[in-house]
């Protein structure tokens, strides 16, 4: 089957696609100094998470509440492997059992678990970040999905996700960390990723992974996969009795947004330098939801901003007042719900676009086609 | 591990652990009801829920305090009246929030669970800046401190039973209430077919309303109980919510009966499971059952309808 | 971006109060000698390109003021901005006024680490005052190896850690934990121990510690049980059940946060009665600062091993008392940790004044062997491990909500974070 290119991408997307691009690689980098840039690559991180929730969420009516078990879960891979190549056996001479990381040393263990023994090969380690996510969701999707659980069970289940693995990391210390999480990464390959070209480099590489996260869920959204999942948001049964696997559909789009997540979180532990189970919990997993939701919950591009703009208000308010960032987020959360249902992108195709439509003379009959209500 | 124990220690312990769980039943119905109320009825998910509570349990500080300095001589009463005052203060509490928030997302349940997020960042942020980040401590009247013996090795904690006695009451008030009394029948009928409620005249709005002003003012009742066997501070409030979500969805939506089954179940499972392990494995393996469970049975224990 | 620095000389504590404190500090750290900037060039003191002026020097206060931790960090926070206060008060260091940028953790590691390098790289501050859990210490430390950062760190914590760019000013495990161990063994006989805790590293370090002690170095003494609950648990009945069946000598718990307040609830709920010491209650996570959660009559007649208390009795701490109070409120309890944090300021000017110089490498270099002679816990000093010598205190916990020094060790007892025979 041949598809032109239009119908994968109107003109309007690619110029939202080649405006992101310009503020991501060239704005950001000229304006800010290495620290904020490296700050605005750990909110691009979440933006992954973001785009996966806009296609479960915002298309396919999926709300997760358990993103975060997916972002952990690949920012987890991605810390064994910078933790073990990090724990030499010269780096780790005064430990008792020297080569193993030092939270197991610390913990008794003798040996490196079997388990983390793959981790020493990054190739495996990257697959494992995309995998380990996709196989998760997986189970959870078909246990879930196929018995038409949706919804509220559904997002509370997810929840209760979250809830058993941050218990679960905590607990196991020995193998995961514990609640320190999995700290003192240094190199990757033998390159210093703890230097300033390196958190340089590292932005770019997550720029790059973001424009692929995106292009891959715009081609979802505009296949016929992403016109279905739309239909079932708003009607299941008739998309249903049409013949449609529906089940199957919810299955590739909730792991397709952990694959998403995951890459996210590898992307984190490369830039923050370590990985701990504070990104695995409710609350960080609900504040993904947010970050959507700011976004505007139909759109991809939406996403990517509404993470970078709620994270850069959540630094800035809380260098200015830190005792009353929570009110603000407080205020943010119902603010999106009550009076932005849409979001930045809501308010973008509702006042901004059609501006600049007039402004261009263009017919307004594209717009009526990008508008989608909340729902 | 018991070869070292006598029957008769054995017998005693499995007593008081048979009582603990118990006293972890009540705990669990007194935090779900309130919940359970909303969801059910209402299909309103309330994440600042366990805010609710902390409210019910500043209260009973407030109370507290009030009764030591001014009328000390009652101090061994002042805890029912904390409870009244925190059911109203959390029920009002509850009323504005309905009408400011909830009534304008009926249509989107999803998107209330976004909000009560944001209003309970807020509450937390409110509560902290009011009674200061650390805990408050609530002093509890001597009456209720201490055990009785019953025997020489059981002995039954005063403030468990009292625990017991009002996660009965107040199960039996929230019965009586649904299915007794006219408010009960509207909201049934609301459930069943709103249209058709507001056609023979029911004022939905207004009990919706009263829904949920009262299954907040009941989480109010249950956070002013567990300033007895728990801490108050701004962020205790989160440390009930999973708990109280896999109660309320375990048992199945709209079955205040299902709820308190669920919640029985899961607390003697933990319970059991926390005798045998060590705590954090106990908790993990009960909330994997609860959740394995449910997706084999994903409209939970008593269900009605759920298929979406 | 809007620095919250702030001057310290505007702000609302009385003279009264400085006056009070610096007295008994002044008189005993160094003599009076007032030393001016103009005596200490701003090119001479500072050649790494720090946050110094030449009548100012700019500190970094880094602790959760909201989330889960601000319950405890707030006592550190205030010790800190009191001592800094009180610095200021007698001419401040080399000559200059400390002042300070906040910055909020929230509770969370990653934004303490993001934080930590905006004040490190951003703001290029002399040194920081921060971080409590072992998590967030942790998540910054490579950032203040990184930069070259200087770290004041106040908790007691698991030890296991020994950078040369953190000075440790509470006590480490073993500090805490063998002489407390000992003192029961001794004075209590006893014989048998439950151990408890929160789960995560460092109760379950503190544990391993306290196992290895009673098993290896306590005669005849056993533990009978080891457990650990979530972090935020609120049921305990089920682990008093089986205390119960158990019958310790020793309910030795290590629980932490919320699940504190619980805990002792229902401890005394069930019918423990913790004066009767049938079975004593030692902890070591339960400061002043947790009873006030906890009610005094909860916890009533159970020891806990610290290095400070609020009822020490020396002149230091009587006005560091008294300064607290003035500064904050009468109705403030100072516990072990907030302490500790109110010697940061301290150390770090005392090694400071030593180096004649700001910059990091110079000061790190001064710092071992730096004592305090007025310190509220009595004397400290630096050891080469950059934690500190101090003395080890058990106190029995009254209904008021203070503890009763009932033991402190004779001598200072040496920091040894990596101990031999505990791993």
């Amino acid at each position: 089957m041949k598809r032109s290119f239009s119908s994968f991408m109107t003109r309007q997307d690619m110029v939202g696609f080649a405006i992101l691009a310009v503020v991501i690689f060239v704005l950001l980098p000229i304006s800010l100094d290495t620290f904020r840039l490296n700050l605005f690559g750990k909110y691009l991180t979440y933006a992954f998470v973001a785009i996966g929730l806009v296609l479960c969420w915002g298309a396919g009516g999926i709300l997760s509440l358990g993103q975060g078990v997916f972002f952990g879960l690949g920012g987890y891979c991605m810390a064994m492997f910078l933790k073990l190549e990090a724990s030499t056996p010269e780096n780790t001479s005064i430990q008792s059992t020297p080569g193993i990381p030092d939270f197991m040393d610390w913990n008794q263990l003798t040996a490196l678990p079997a388990w983390w023994e793959p981790f020493h090969s990054l190739a495996f380690a990257l697959f494992a970040v995309v995998a380990v996510p996709v196989f998760f969701a997986f189970i959870i999707g078909v246990a879930m999905f196929r018995r038409r659980v949706g919804g509220v069970y559904f997002a509370i289940i997810t929840q209760a996700f979250a809830a058993i693995l941050t218990i679960l990391i905590i607990g196991q210390q020995g193998y995961t960390g514990g609640v320190n999480g999995i700290t003192d990464l240094r190199t990757l390959k033998g390159w210093d990723i703890r230097t300033d070209e390196a958190k340089e480099i590292l932005y770019y590489v997550n720029g790059v992974m973001l424009f692929v996260v995106l292009f891959a869920a715009q081609f979802i959204r505009k296949s016929k996969l992403g016109r279905l999942l739309i239909a079932m948001r708003d009607q299941e049964d008739r998309v249903r009795f049409s013949g449609y696997d529906v089940a199957a559909f919810k299955i590739f789009v909730f792991c397709a947004g952990a694959a998403f997540a995951g890459i996210g979180g590898a992307m984190f532990t490369l830039q923050v330098g370590f990985m701990s189970p504070t990104l695995v919990g409710i609350v960080p997993s609900i504040e993904m939801v947010i970050f959507c939701a700011v976004g505007g919950r139909i759109s991809i591009l939406g996403a990517v901003y509404g993470a970078l703009l709620v994270n850069w208000a959540k630094t800035t308010f809380s260098e200015s007042f830190p005792e009353l960032w929570l009110l603000g987020l407080g205020a943010l959360f119902i603010a999106v719900v009550m009076v932005f249902p849409n979001g930045l992108a809501g308010v973008y195709s509702e006042h901004v676009a059609p501006r600049i439509n007039r402004l261009f003379n263009k017919s307004a009959a594209d717009m009526a086609g990008a508008k989608t209500p909340a729902e | 591990m018991f070869s070292d124990y006598s029957m008769g220690e054995l017998g005693a312990i499995f007593a008081m652990q048979g009582f603990a769980g118990l006293i972890l039943f009540s705990v669990f119905v007194l935090m779900a009801l309130g919940l359970a109320i909303i969801f059910g009825q209402m299909g309103v998910i309330n994440m600042a829920h366990g805010e609710f509570m902390i409210l019910g349990a500043y209260v009973t500080y407030l109370t507290s305090n009030f009764f030591s300095a001014y009328i000390p001589a009652l101090f061994g009463m002042y805890f029912f009246v904390a409870m009244a005052l925190a059911f109203l203060a959390s029920g009002a509490l509850g009323l504005f929030v309905e009408w400011a928030m909830i009534r304008h997302l009926y249509k989107r349940p999803l998107d209330t669970l976004l909000a009560t997020w944001g209003l309970s960042l807020i509450l937390q942020q409110i509560y902290r800046s009011v009674f200061g980040a650390r805990e408050v401590g609530v002093t509890i009247p001597d009456w209720m401190i201490g055990s009785l013996p019953v025997t020489d090795m059981i002995e039954v904690p005063i403030n468990g039973i009292f625990v017991m006695v009002l996660a009965v009451g107040i199960s039996m008030a929230v019965y009586y209430m649904m299915f007794r009394s006219v408010w009960g029948r509207q909201v049934r009928a609301i459930n069943q077919n709103r249209v058709m409620a507001g056609a023979v005249g029911i004022n939905t709005e207004w009990t919706d309303r009263l829904t949920f002003g009262i299954g907040c003012g009941v989480a109010g009742v249950a956070g002013s109980a567990f300033t007895m066997i728990g801490s108050t501070g701004p962020t205790a409030g989160q440390l009930y919510i999973v708990d109280t979500f896999l109660v309320v969805v375990f048992g199945g939506a709209a079955s205040l009966l299902g709820t308190i089954a669920s919640a029985f179940s899961i607390s003697q499972a933990q319970s059991i499971m926390e005798f045998f392990l060590s705590g954090s494995m106990a908790k993990v393996l009960t909330l994997l059952t609860v959740v394995g469970i449910l997706m084999l049975r994903p409209q939970g224990l008593f269900a009605l309808k759920l298929r979406k | 971006m809007s620095d919250k620095s702030k001057s310290i000389t505007n702000t609302q504590v009385s003279r009264r109060a400085v006056l009070a404190g610096g007295a008994a500090l002044t008189a005993s750290l160094f003599a009076p000698k007032h030393l001016r900037a103009a005596d200490f060039p701003t090119e001479a003191v500072n050649t790494t390109g720090l946050a110094v002026t030449d009548d100012t020097v700019t500190i970094g206060i880094l602790h959760s003021v909201t989330g889960t931790m601000a319950i405890s960090e707030t006592g550190s926070v205030q010790a800190e901005k009191l001592a800094i206060e009180q610095i200021n008060a007698q001419g401040g260091i080399l000559g200059r006024k400390i002042e300070y940028i906040q910055e909020d953790g929230a509770s969370d590691w990653p934004t303490f680490a993001e934080k930590a390098k905006k004040l490190l790289v951003n703001d290029k501050v002399a040194s920081v005052m921060g971080c409590w859990t072992s998590a967030s210490r942790k998540a910054v430390l490579p950032v203040f190896e990184q930069y070259n950062g200087f770290l004041y760190y106040p908790t007691f914590y698991e030890g296991l850690e020994e950078s040369p760019n953190v000075i440790y000013t509470g006590q480490e495990a073993t500090q805490q934990i063998i002489a407390g161990l000992d003192w029961v063994a001794k004075e209590k006989g006893a014989k048998s121990f439950y151990l408890l805790g929160s789960d995560y590293i460092w109760p379950r370090t503190s544990n391993k510690i306290a196992r290895k002690h009673i098993e290896n170095f306590l005669d005849g003494a056993k533990v009978v049980g080891e457990e650990y609950y979530p972090l935020g648990h609120t049921q305990f009945n089920s682990v008093i059940n089986k205390i119960r069946l158990k019958k310790p000598d020793v309910i030795y718990a290590i629980v932490v946060g919320g699940s504190n307040v619980a805990f002792y609830k229902q401890l005394k709920a069930a019918g423990i009665d913790m004066t009767k010491e049938s079975p004593i209650v030692l902890t070591i996570s339960v400061t002043e600062d947790e009873i006030r959660g906890i009610g005094g009559e909860n916890i009533e007649g159970a020891y806990a091993c610290m290095k400070y208390f609020q009822s020490l009795e020396n002149e230091n701490n009587a006005a560091f008392v008294s300064a607290f109070k003035e500064m904050w409120g009468d109705d403030m309890v100072i516990g072990d940790v907030t302490q500790a944090a109110y010697l940061g300021p301290w150390l770090w000017k005392a090694a400071v004044e030593k180096a004649g110089s700001f910059d990091v490498d110079k000061v790190r270099a001064a710092t071992p062997g730096i004592e305090l002679t007025s310190a509220p816990e009595g004397y400290v000093k630096v050891h080469e491990n950059h934690h500190l010598w101090s003395k080890t205190r058990v106190g029995k916990a009254k209904l008021d909500g203070q503890y009763e020094v009932v033991f402190e060790t004779a001598d200072l007892v040496e920091p040894d974070p990596f101990p031999e025979g505990y791993q």
